[in-house]
């Protein structure tokens, strides 16, 4: 027994629902399982997932068209990285002595996180944005981070004297989008900031996520919110943290 | 205390109760990253030899995390039932484990027993027993709930439907929601994890599901999986909350972490069941946990992360919840590094959290960044259907689409039904039965979409 799509003369009474999601429904089946041709498509998406994890990030390939500085955490590679995400929530020393004390309404870190992919697609474009939709923000260098967690921006945010960071990190890939986006904003960076005092926009990608617009539009407003209550995190509404479990944040 | 073992001519020490208990524990990246596993497989073994001779009476005289420091311990100190310890009180640790897969040990005898342990007994237990040992007990414990239907009962099992979508695009979740509706999954809960904070969007998800509910008279409950205080809000604007969802941790400073308290679960427990909106049950509490949770808080005391965990679920069952799961390869590899260890984190929470008295479901899933594949995740629900896990979680094709992880299909708790002859909770089987979704020998049929007709005509926008 084989049912669902490609079976033949009939048409397939999922093709317009399947329009309205990403997600695999109307999948084929035989007997309990699925069809062999859904098992090897999803086998063949973690496969690409698996591949965006161990990717690294190309600044030159940004195309900023200003100046960034450029800086490592202490994970020295990916492999680290995976497994000590303590390392990748700090600057290595290098690197933190040679930011610039520069203070500002807010910095912006383009960040790897666990997709490089996701940085080089998504952040230039948010960023060039949210330029537009804050003229009145003064607005700090241009940071690109590698091997970095989300708690990296409160070091970054901290040494360069800004009042506000906003991370823009590559999630975690997933199957139908190795290239997703999320924009964590902290409110008074600094080390050992937690995870209830950050608001955060996720899933920014071309896959019927958030566009790069929306994202702008719904972070200038966050970053507003922020900035009239002296604070981000829990206390701050209408943001998009995810409702699962912080350990999710890269 | 101090403790000692002696093993192959070499004399180990053990500090303290919390070293002790992080040295037995099986290898995992998370106690290896806070710098508290075992130095090797031997000492691991030896603090095993010790924490078998600990009389189970010591746990209520030695805390791993100070009283004064964490409301979590006063609470475990508090709520300890000397009546229900007594059956086992005289008994050392490797006793117990002894007593547990012994004849004796029965429903009845563990059921009874649950309100007299410590999150750190049954933690210590579960270090000293092998995966069927963890299976073997677990089975023998039934956890009943309720609330539109009744969860955990013998030969059945539980399924959230989880039609996440990345935008919460109301017609997006919709088509997810028939999807595994006609694939006969939605028993535990309906349940989406919004992608935004808002509370607009969580009224407007949480009244879809509800408008669903009713129009189709579907004997389940739904859940938006926010921040109980969004939930909290909603109820007061009139939304139609069944269920209050909260992802919580085993530490006063992780829960902080995660923005809850315990006056602010009492708070939201009060208010979900002031709504009196259950027909079957009063159960509306709906909790996540998982290792690894309060390390990532940074929050953990030097604690194994598998203790942790268990003590997450003492804070669990101060709120009678219908539904409590683990969402084992959530957190990723950093805290579980491969399918070996998601699977053996995957036995242990379900086999602690049912002796603690929980309703326990888990979420068998699997991260990009772990060393896991579906394979893995196949291994696990076979072991935790044989252990008589209350509910699993299943996704449009095992691919959840907003929170970019692996979890279990629809199709994968329809074959668990096949191999081990279990079925959904019983009034949502008589739904089943009564849209004429099942075939002559009880299994789902190639459910159309027009089988639930008019679901996305009339779905909310």
């Amino acid at each position: 027994m084989i049912e669902g799509r490609g079976t033949g003369l009939t048409a397939d009474p999922w093709a317009t629902l399947r329009g309205l999601t990403h997600a695999r429904i109307g999948l084929g089946r035989t007997g309990d399982a699925l069809a062999g041709r859904e098992v090897r498509a999803l086998q063949a998406a973690h496969a690409a997932a698996r591949r965006a994890v161990h990717a690294t990030l190309d600044p030159a390939r940004l195309a900023l068209g200003e100046p960034f500085i450029e800086v490592k955490s202490r994970a020295p590679d990916r492999g680290v990285f995976v497994r000590r995400p303590d390392l990748g929530r700090r600057l290595r020393a290098q690197d933190a002595t040679r930011l610039p004390h520069a203070p500002c309404d807010v910095v912006f870190v383009i960040a790897d996180g666990l997709s490089a992919l996701a940085a080089a697609r998504q952040a230039p474009g948010v960023l060039e944005a949210v330029r537009v939709a804050l003229p009145e923000w003064t607005i700090g260098p241009v940071i690109v981070a590698h091997n970095a967690r989300v708690a990296l921006g409160d070091e970054i945010g901290a040494l360069i004297g800004a009042r506000c960071v906003v991370m823009m990190i590559g999630e975690r890939p997933g199957l139908s989008a190795a290239d997703s986006l999320s924009l964590y904003l902290t409110w008074g960076p600094r080390i050992g900031r937690m995870d209830s005092e950050r608001n955060c926009l996720s899933n920014i990608h071309a896959h019927g996520g958030m566009n790069h617009d929306e994202a702008a539009f719904r972070l200038a407003g966050l970053l507003r919110g922020a900035r009239a209550l002296g604070r981000s995190g829990v206390a701050l509404k209408d943001d998009s943290m995810s409702a699962r479990l912080p350990p999710a944040t890269p | 205390m101090v403790f000692h073992a002696t093993l192959q001519g070499e004399r180990y020490r053990f500090d303290d109760l919390r070293t002790l208990l992080a040295r037995a524990s099986p290898l995992r990246s998370g106690d290896e990253l806070i710098g508290v596993a075992a130095a090797d497989p031997v000492e691991r073994v030896a603090a095993r030899e010790a924490l078998a001779n600990v009389p189970l009476r010591h746990f209520l005289n030695e805390a791993v995390i100070p009283f004064e420091q964490c409301d979590v311990t006063r609470l475990v100190v508090e709520r300890h039932d000397a009546a229900a310890f007594a059956p086992v009180a005289h008994m050392t640790v490797g006793q117990w484990r002894d007593w547990l897969l012994g004849y004796e040990a029965d429903t009845a005898a563990l059921g009874a027993l649950a309100r007299g342990l410590t999150p750190e007994m049954v933690s210590a237990v579960s270090k000293l027993m092998r995966n069927q040992d963890l299976i073997a007990v677990a089975r023998k414990v039934r956890v009943v709930t309720a609330f539109r239907n009744t969860q955990g009962l013998t030969g059945r099992l539980g399924s959230r439907l989880q039609p996440n979508h990345p935008t919460d695009d109301a017609r997006g979740i919709a088509a997810a929601l028939l999807d595994g509706l006609l694939l006969g999954a939605g028993d535990a809960v309906l349940g989406i994890n919004p992608a935004t904070d808002s509370i607009e969007t969580g009224m407007m998800l949480v009244r879809m599901l509800d408008d669903v509910r009713l129009r189709y008279d579907i004997p389940t409950q739904s859940c938006v999986l926010t921040h109980i205080t969004n939930s909290l809000a909603m109820i007061e604007r009139g939304a139609p909350v069944d269920l209050v969802f909260q992802s919580i941790a085993g530490t006063q400073r992780a829960n902080e972490g995660f923005g809850v308290s315990l006056a602010l679960l009492d708070e939201a427990h009060h208010a979900a069941r002031s709504l009196r909106r259950g027909s079957v049950g009063e159960n509306v509490m709906y909790f996540e946990t998982g290792q690894g949770a309060a390390i990532s808080a940074d929050a953990h005391f030097g604690v194994d992360q598998q203790t942790l965990e268990v003590r997450a679920y003492a804070v669990a069952r101060e709120y009678a919840p219908l539904l409590v799961n683990t969402v084992v390869g959530f957190i990723g590899p950093e805290y579980l590094y491969d399918g070996k260890q998601i699977i053996r984190a995957g036995l242990e929470d379900h086999f602690c959290g049912k002796l603690m008295g929980l309703p326990m479901g888990c979420d068998v899933c699997y991260t990009n960044h772990a060393e896991a594949d579906q394979d893995d995740s196949d291994d696990l629900m076979m072991l935790l259907a044989a252990a008589g896990v209350n509910f699993l979680i299943a996704v449009p094709g095992g691919d959840d689409v907003m929170l970019n992880y692996q979890s279990l299909s629809y199709h994968d708790i329809l074959t668990l039904r096949s191999i081990y002859g279990v079925a959904p909770a019983p009034e949502f089987e008589h739904w089943l039965d009564r849209m004429a979704l099942l075939d002559g020998a009880r299994r789902l049929s190639a459910n159309p979409p027009r089988a639930l007709p008019g679901f996305l005509n009339d779905a909310r926008e």
